[in-house]
């Protein structure tokens, strides 16, 4: 077991399982959202309170889920790397935080669409959705320090000490609901009792979520295969595999 | 449940819709992004090895 970790931390081995995998993640992935998006649409019934328009939840809340689970990962990962210099997790860091970045929007922007007719504004400055403004600052500011630093080693320490000390935001969006009043409701599923929402919502919400997760880690993949070819382009077994192409 | 009630989402169509439009859009773009990256990579690669295999 450690020999297979220790071998998949080599960047040759790490960039054919990883393409192995992938397929796999993004078939898993389409068949969760198709479900998600039937269970979502068509089975689930119209929210007593907010009609149909409720059903913009069953994107929001699982990509404002990602914003913060990416966030989490790509701050780990980069302690990773920069405590035990471990370029695959320098790797994964960097590869996570555009896609850390288009879930915060989509959060944003879903959040918006369904703020104007159920609050009748499209944005208020209350501390959720300014908290999780911050946090698309935060992976643009990721991806912006990685890009202006030409050593790409040192770009990788740079922006895991940005990401770790933006770490700090992440408690703050969650417990925004709580500490602040705000316009946006509290949390409907991760309360400790039961949860307050129907099972016939719940089910494609978690549906989504898991979609979403297998999503991000497809994706992930992708990127981090076109980081490592960047930074390996040098090496043999990348000569290799072109010509062998 | 007919296809006109669907699709009008009991007048939130507008809502609705343009957020799962959105939400394709940025999941597809985050799929063909990287696909066609690393197709460009191995192509710039190769193509620097050939020339480095003309020039020695």
């Amino acid at each position: 077991m450690m020999r297979f970790f220790h071998k998949l931390a080599s960047p040759k081995y790490f960039y054919s399982i990883a393409g192995r995998i992938i397929p796999w993640l993004a078939s898993a992935c389409l068949a969760l959202i198709l479900a998600g998006l039937y269970y979502g649409l068509v089975v689930a019934p119209p929210d007593y309170q907010q009609g149909d328009s409720y059903r913009i939840m069953f994107i929001h809340v699982p990509a404002a889920w990602m914003s913060l689970f990416i966030y989490v990962v790509m701050a780990g990962a980069g302690a990773i790397g920069l405590i035990w210099r471990m370029k695959l997790a320098e790797v994964i860091a960097i590869s996570s935080a555009p896609i850390g970045a288009s879930f915060t929007f989509l959060a944003l922007v879903t959040g918006s669409i369904w703020g104007k007719p159920m609050w009748g504004t499209w944005w208020v400055w209350d501390a959720r959705l300014t908290s999780e403004l911050i946090l698309l600052f935060l992976y643009l500011g990721v991806i912006a320090l990685y890009n202006a630093v030409d050593d790409k080693r040192t770009a990788a320490r740079a922006v895991a000490i940005l990401a770790l000390v933006g770490v700090v935001n992440i408690p703050i969006i969650h417990y925004s609901v709580e500490w602040w009043n705000t316009l946006h409701q509290g949390p409907t599923v991760t309360k400790l009792d039961k949860p307050s929402i129907d099972i016939s919502m719940l089910i494609p919400l978690l549906l989504m979520a898991l979609a979403f997760k297998l999503y991000y880690a497809f994706v992930v993949l992708m990127r981090a295969r076109c980081e490592v070819l960047r930074r390996e382009r040098n090496t043999g077994w990348v000569r290799e595999l072109v010509e062998s192409q | 449940m007919n296809l006109n009630e669907f699709l009008s989402m009991g007048g939130y169509a507008v809502y609705v819709w343009s957020s799962y439009a959105i939400a394709l859009i940025v999941l597809l773009v985050n799929v063909v992004l990287p696909a066609r990256q690393r197709r460009k990579l191995l192509a710039d690669i190769g193509r620097a090895a050939r020339r480095a295999r003309r020039n020695p």
